[in-house]
């Protein structure tokens, strides 16, 4: 098989398979057995596991070194990379160090806005500096140029190709919805090997937004992940409807999971439904699963929906 | 215009308690069409300034002066011969201002009684909102008019992340429209969505605040 940065997750996609990532945070403290706790959890249910780079802006585990630790349990590692706190020379460098640690997959995002951390119950640090060099798009050429040219950003020479399988996320159904598909294009021709999407729990408008994305021929060019967050209760449900840009919650979602006796139940019901779905959409290659403080439930639901065992061999 | 916010008077009294004598300082131009520096709010500040210092034991003279142009020394220079008997200045003009008064009265502490926000622009009675960072490497021509680097939230310069709301403002405040999706429809009205299809490369920030201190030369103006 022809590769580019020679990634479990790239050798299961490209031969074919249905790909299963999920998603695993890094912890508020510097104790690695949080995160080796996580990985034995979930070793062998996924192909790669998203590592968050300081998701909603609030300080966590760097991703880089929560990533080795995976790495270090025989999981391989999804690196989140966003453009909120780092300029390109410290991304650049960054990159350089976690591709020497052996990560070899990096999720290209823009990143929460620092001001989005103090919207939870936590404080955060919205009064931070931000950075915004470059955006996600750039970030995505710049991997590529490290990758396919041994460049840094700046022209600069590196003294070997940078082995990565670059990953950008897509938010189909936020405003302008029209725009989306094309925006992911952009994302495609900069160099996105593959493409985790906003968590879906509207099947119809997903569907739609990738029968354009297959008209536009972007299925052929990069590989897409349908995402799914397991609902957990429909408190959950309607706080992502108000809050979550992008995030299109039904609203006979959210009534089945009020009337549902065991929530948690019907949430694995939900999510079993929606990665069904989701595998019979045209032009979908996997799913990237969050289970938000409930990780156990990810090897049962797994298991339902028949993507267990993982594609040995590979 | 500039536009600036007025400080608390606990902060700015904070740093003139003991004196004697102070001056108020406005300027007639930018602060005071944003309604934070001009004469009126010159007028308004003084006597709050005096009570405040009054309250604390530490009572004082002041004065006010709006200039014409705080940033230009020839509308400073006729302050100069009264300056003798201040121990400090509070100045609400923008940044520039203080810094030109502070330079020109040297050393005379001269002390911000505003903040300086943005380059804005009135929208509507009572609200302004950013129009301009001063980037130095203006991108208007690529956006229809409409500024990402000021008015999106992560500066972003190849159309909206994930973040905008449903009904079209930003996630990050729930306040302002996301700038993209304005900039999307301009494009739409204007058949000219190809405009946005194309990869816009990282930026030189270089002739902005990150290249250092930024001075412009014009060779054929200089004396």
């Amino acid at each position: 098989m022809n590769t580019k940065a020679g990634s479990r997750l790239e050798q299961v996609l490209k031969a074919g398979e249905f790909a299963v990532t999920v998603e695993v945070g890094p912890p508020r403290g510097p104790n690695a057995g949080a995160v080796i706790d996580k990985a034995r959890l979930l070793t062998g249910v996924a192909d790669g596991y998203n590592v968050t780079d300081n998701q909603t802006a609030v300080v966590r585990m760097s991703s880089i070194a929560a990533s080795k630790i995976l790495l270090d349990e025989g999981l391989e590692p999804v690196m989140q990379m966003v453009c909120r706190d780092r300029n390109r020379i410290a991304m650049q460098s960054d990159l350089l160090g976690a591709s020497a640690l052996g990560i070899r997959n990096v999720l290209c995002l823009s990143g929460d806005h620092q001001k989005a951390s103090a919207s939870g119950k936590l404080k955060g640090h919205p009064g931070a500096k931000n950075v915004y060099d470059i955006d996600s798009i750039q970030l995505v050429s710049m991997v590529a140029g490290m990758r396919d040219r041994a460049v840094q950003e700046g022209g600069d020479p590196l003294t070997e190709p940078t082995p990565f399988w670059i990953g950008a996320a897509w938010t189909p159904l936020a405003p302008p919805t029209d725009f989306r598909v094309f925006r992911l294009a952009k994302k495609v021709q900069a160099g996105a090997d593959f493409i985790q999407t906003q968590a879906i729990f509207d099947l119809r408008a997903f569907a739609h937004a990738m029968q354009q994305a297959v008209e536009l021929g972007i299925t052929e060019r990069t590989f897409i992940l349908g995402g799914v967050i397991v609902p957990k209760s429909a408190a959950m449900l309607r706080y992502m409807q108000r809050n979550v840009p992008g995030v299109v919650v039904p609203e006979a979602l959210i009534d089945r999971m009020s009337q549902a006796k065991d929530p948690l139940q019907e949430g694995v019901a939900i999510t079993l439904e929606l990665i069904a779905g989701l595998r019979a959409i045209p032009g979908v290659k996997g799913v990237h699963l969050q289970a938000i403080e409930a990780e156990h439930l990810l090897p049962e639901i797994l298991h339902a929906v028949g993507l267990l065992p993982r594609p040995m061999g590979i | 215009m500039i536009i600036a916010e007025w400080k608390p008077i606990a902060e700015i009294v904070a740093r003139l308690e003991g004196c004697r004598s102070i001056l108020v300082a406005g300027c007639a131009t930018c602060v005071a069409e944003c309604a934070a520096g001009g004469e009126r709010e010159v007028e308004s500040l003084a006597p709050l300034i005096q009570m405040a210092l009054a309250q604390r034991g530490s009572p004082v003279n002041v004065f006010t002066a709006t200039l014409e142009r705080q940033c230009e020394p020839e509308f400073i220079e006729p302050l100069f011969p009264r300056m003798n008997t201040v121990d400090a200045v509070v100045s609400i003009a923008c940044g520039i201002g203080i810094q030109t008064l502070g330079d020109r009265f040297d050393p005379i502490p001269v002390y911000p009684g505003v903040n300086t926000t943005s380059l804005a622009v009135r929208e509507e009675p009572g609200r302004w909102t950013v129009r301009c960072e001063a980037c130095g490497s203006c991108v208007l021509g690529d956006t229809f008019g409409l500024c990402p680097i000021a008015r999106c939230a992560k500066s972003l310069l190849n159309g909206p992340c994930g973040g905008t709301r449903e009904n079209g403002k930003c996630e990050v405040n729930s306040d302002v429209d996301c700038i993209w999706l304005k900039i999307y429809e301009r494009a739409m009205a204007r058949g000219k969505l190809e405009a946005l299809l194309g990869i816009q490369p990282t930026r030189n920030w270089s002739n902005s605040r990150h290249g250092g201190q930024k001075v412009m030369i014009r060779e054929e103006l200089r004396p």
